[in-house]
């Protein structure tokens, strides 16, 4: 018997290894060595797999949280902000399909993940660093969130139609869905519209965290045509609108967030010709952000801050292969309009209104070029060399606006032009089991619209009034990477480095001459360029697989940022842990999950952090598929915060609290 | 391809030439007319006629009428006679407050002829109070032409300003002043040219000018916590234009306390408070609201 079982150990051994190789070279031939990571959302109802996560219905920001490149800022319950190894918004790059679209809110309260929902995607390709620079411009890194599309189908045609349901107990959350998708040989069309509804919700001690509800609604609609057998158009539509959402972290709440999103494109494909690629897009966008005091008790003026962001695009991808070289080319260019106003009604309403702009209608033209080049050395290295050189105009076109921004800037000229380089290089290599990683690679980045124009942008993070400079440099990293991975049938590691060296670093200096314009500010930031800085960061992964069933995950991850001889950047992710355990047999799945953070030592009282304490929470899920006939119903349930532990990470704006225990129950009924 | 070329440049020759036919037309027909026709007043109000049997003196302001504090003012006189506009005379003026109990005159300029202009004559005004129902102003325009001199005298109405644009004050040693806003009359978000003229009242009817001070000015808007503006400069005495000149930045629209501290030519305060967390305004100040 044991000789038997010590036989059978061998066979797997080696099968694993046999697999393995087999493996490795498909990857080889992948392209997407610079990819990150990849967050499968799922393929629309084709294979509903949603055993990695922990909820099919939960927000796109419950999903992006799941990658460990990314934390989510938190400044209530809805909208949260992906940063990539540690740096927001202005410096890693966020694109729809490669469509460039920017938050129309001055206090961030918008990321462009806000304005999609999951029903629309299939998957998000994250990029750290330099290797994000596909798209546009950036400095930490880039997520692209690919929209659903289902293909043309083999059979004559096919209709497909579901229905979601979710409720979450915490905050009394509903989520209704439906969506229907049809395909034939030469046409496709899918829509899915999605409404998700949530009152305050509660932290560990019970207590309601008053202003963190929101309603949400999203619609898409994404249509495919074959005009030959090598040639597809397509066209897709987002309208995404959000109404009453609460920011229990800032001083205001949101009365409407809406997008309107739209794009058509050309794809050629021809496998055999040396140009085996060519995609061309045009597309356009129109974010309306509209916020919203008036629910507030005791504001020191009633404000209205509504902001506009129109971006229109175009780009131009071809891929082509010649012996050992799989080039892509991507030419692009947007230009995007950003407007914000803010209007303020004083006590005596005899008084004329107080209106300024915050955003002084900000043109930003951007067009560049992206060229990649992944050489296949040998059967076990590879390399990959990429550059994108974009050049960047931005204009302010509203007088009043301009004149504002003299008053710091006297002699300020409107038009303002920028050349953007950067480049990375990469080396894989691999070695049996083991994968070795290495890259190098240096950009640039302008700043960002608030970050150059801003006028009196007022951050209840650190409590200060910001200024824009257009006179800062281009903001300027020099990075490098190391990961190397082992795997085998049962074990696999992968340890990872990444440090960013960063030059003129923009963020907020106190300047003491001026003085805040918000009621109760304690000053006025200007923003400025620190001259070295440095980012570190590490992270070590593992996954066991005891045996089909069972299987545990284990990472943990360290991060550091400071100023060289000088201070903590504010929002370092803490030491960080999470370990699961994976049950599945047939069409069961369960996981427990265990999240947690070490205590945040190296905060930055300059920008307004203070310690954050440790904690740690547990969350069960338990997940089946019944086939009903053809049909299909998915029902995943589970519990998080099981122990409804009172904690706030380092990510949570101003301190507050997460939510507390919370039960959710998540149906999906398909219909074939 | 030559020939349509051609044709296509003509055009767009006509295009230029067409408009500019027309303008030299009637700019002729225009032209012709003698004096009377020629009006340089297009950009101004016309606020009051005051006649004597041999002109009409007709005043015009930058402002669509007169108020308490600066006006800007300009005058032309017309021959009854002749229908013509007088284009050498020499004018003096002479505004005068009636209150129940006393008569007083106001800071005002000399009258020079308006820079450019054939038949305008141009001084300012800064009248410290605004009319009430028994107290009113009235204007005497003293003018020689070859050589004769005339005069004419009337009432004008000066209401009161909606914000205060001019102020009176005394200094210890029982000086009175008057402190007005010159510029901006029409103010903006962004850096204004900011202008105050400060007389003293010697008499009841002399008000020169005071040189060489120094005024250091904090904007506010109290309606916003007390909002202060950056980048402000103090108002020094330019021998030019003989008045107080500086920046005045105004971050948002809505009505702004212009604070004042007045320093003389020792740099002693002589009027004025520094706004502080406690003192929320200075007893010497102007207004602006847009």
């Amino acid at each position: 018997m044991k000789k038997f079982i010590f036989i059978f150990l061998l066979l797997t051994v080696f099968q694993s290894t046999q697999s393995q190789e087999k493996q490795q070279k498909i990857d080889t031939l992948e392209v997407h060595h610079l990819l990150e990571e990849v967050i499968i959302i799922g393929k629309k109802r084709k294979e509903v797999d949603n055993k990695r996560y922990i909820k099919p219905l939960s927000t796109l920001d419950q999903f992006l949280e799941e990658s460990s490149k990314i934390t989510m800022i938190k400044r209530g319950n809805y909208a949260w902000e992906p940063t990539i190894n540690n740096m927001l918004s202005d410096r890693i790059s966020v694109t729809i399909d490669g469509m460039q679209i920017f938050g129309a809110c001055t206090d961030k309260m918008d990321p462009i993940t806000s304005y999609v929902d999951v029903s629309n995607l299939e998957k998000v390709a994250i990029f750290s660093g330099q290797h994000g620079n596909e798209n546009g411009q950036t400095i930490g890194g880039a997520i692209d969130l690919k929209l659903d599309k289902s293909n043309f189908t083999n059979f004559e045609s096919e209709l497909i139609t579901g229905f979601d349901l979710g409720y979450e107990s915490n905050a009394h959350t509903q989520i209704i869905g439906t969506e229907v998708n049809y395909s034939n040989k030469k046409f496709f069309l899918n829509t899915d519209i999605i409404n998700r509804k949530a009152d305050n919700y509660f932290d560990g001690n019970n207590n309601e965290v008053l202003f963190s509800q929101y309603n949400k609604y999203n619609f898409s609609a994404i249509s495919g045509y074959k005009i030959s057998s090598k040639e597809k158009i397509g066209a897709t539509f987002i309208y995404d609108k959000a109404t009453d959402v609460g920011y229990p972290a800032l001083p205001m709440d949101v009365s409407l967030a809406k997008a309107i999103i739209g794009s058509l494109s050309y794809e050629y494909l021809n496998s055999s010709s040396f140009i085996n690629s060519l995609e061309a897009k045009a597309y356009a966008n129109s974010i309306t952000h509209v916020m919203d005091d008036t629910k507030r008790p005791n504001v020191p003026i009633h404000m209205d801050m509504p902001g506009w962001s129109d971006t229109y695009g175009f780009y131009i991808k071809a891929k082509a292969k010649k012996n050992k070289h799989s080039f892509l080319a991507n030419f692009n260019g947007y230009y995007n309009k950003s407007l914000a106003e803010m209007t303020m009604y004083p006590a005596n309403s005899k008084e004329m209104l107080m209106f300024m702009l915050t955003w002084p209608d900000v043109r930003t033209f951007y067009s560049g070029i992206y060229l990649e080049d992944n050489i296949t050395i040998n059967k076990n290295t590879s390399a990959q060399v990429s550059t994108r050189l974009g050049f960047q105009n931005n204009r302010i076109t509203s007088n009043f606006g301009l004149g504002s921004l003299q008053i710091f800037y006297p002699n300020l000229k409107a038009s303002k032009n920028r050349f953007l380089p950067s480049v990375s290089a990469q080396i894989i290599h691999k070695n049996k089991l083991f994968t070795y990683t290495t890259s190098i690679g240096y950009g640039e980045r302008a700043p960002s619209v608030s970050e150059g124009y801003g006028n009196f942008l007022y951050n209840s993070f650190d409590n200060f009034d910001y200024i824009g400079n257009p006179n800062l440099k281009n903001e300027k990293s020099l990075e490098f990477n190391t990961k190397i991975e082992y795997q085998n049938k049962k074990f696999s590691f992968s340890i990872e480095n990444t440090l960013f060296s960063i030059s003129n670093y923009i963020i907020g200096k106190i300047n003491t001459n001026y003085s805040p314009m918000v009621i109760g500010a304690s000053g006025v930031k200007i923003y400025s360029s620190l001259n070295s800085v440095l980012q570190y960061n590490t992270s070590l992964s593992t996954l066991y697989k005891f045996n089909y069933s069972f299987s545990t995950k284990a990472s943990i991850s360290y991060n550091y940022g400071k100023e060289i001889n000088g201070d903590n950047l504010p929002l370092i992710a803490p030491l960080s842990y999470k370990i699961n355990l994976n049950y599945k047999k047939n069409l069961f799945t369960s996981k427990l999950e265990i999240i947690g953070a070490g205590t945040q030592k190296n905060y930055s009282i300059l920008y307004g952090e203070d310690k954050t304490k440790n904690y740690t929470v547990l969350n069960f899920d338990a997940g089946y598929k019944f086939y009903i006939k053809n049909n299909l119903l998915i029902v995943k349930s589970g519990i998080e915060n099981m122990f409804n532990t009172y904690y706030s990470t380092y990510a949570d704006w101003n301190n507050i609290p997460r939510m507390g225990r919370n039960i959710f129950v998540n149906l999906s009924y398909i219909l074939k | 391809m030559l020939c349509i070329l051609f044709n296509y440049k003509k055009m767009k020759t006509l295009k230029y030439i067409l408009p500019l036919l027309t303008i030299l037309f009637i700019s002729s027909c225009v032209n012709n007319d003698n004096d009377i026709e020629l009006d340089e007043t297009t950009n101004l109000n016309f606020i009051k006629t005051l006649s004597n049997s041999n002109h009409e003196v007709q005043i015009f302001s930058t402002k669509k009428y007169l108020e308490q504090g600066y006006n800007n003012i300009y005058l032309r006189i017309k021959d009854v006679e002749t229908n013509t506009f007088i284009k050498t005379a020499s004018l003096t003026w002479k505004p005068v407050m009636h209150m129940m109990n006393k008569m007083h005159s106001c800071p005002k300029s000399t009258i020079k002829r308006a820079e450019g202009k054939q038949t305008l004559y141009n001084g300012y005004i800064i009248f410290q109070m605004a009319e009430n129902t028994t107290e009113k102003w009235d204007l005497t325009i003293d003018y020689t032409i070859d050589n004769v001199d005339y005069t004419v005298k009337d009432f004008i109405s000066v209401p009161q300003a909606a914000k205060k644009n001019v102020t009176v004050f005394m200094d210890t040693n029982n000086t009175k002043y008057v402190l007005a806003l010159i510029n901006p009359q029409e103010p903006k978000v962004g850096l204004n040219d900011f202008k105050i003229g400060l007389y003293k009242m010697e008499t009841m009817m002399s008000f020169p000018m005071v040189e060489n001070y120094m005024i250091k000015h904090d904007p506010r808007m109290p309606s916003m916590g007390n909002h202060t503006s950056p980048n402000n400069t103090d108002l020094t005495f330019d021998s030019g234009s003989k008045m107080y000149e500086g920046k005045l930045s105004l971050t948002m629209t809505g009505y702004w306390k212009l604070n004042l501290m007045l320093y003389n030519n020792a740099n002693q305060l002589i009027k004025g408070e520094k706004v502080t967390d406690t003192n929320t305004s200075s007893s010497l100040f102007l207004e602006l609201e847009f």
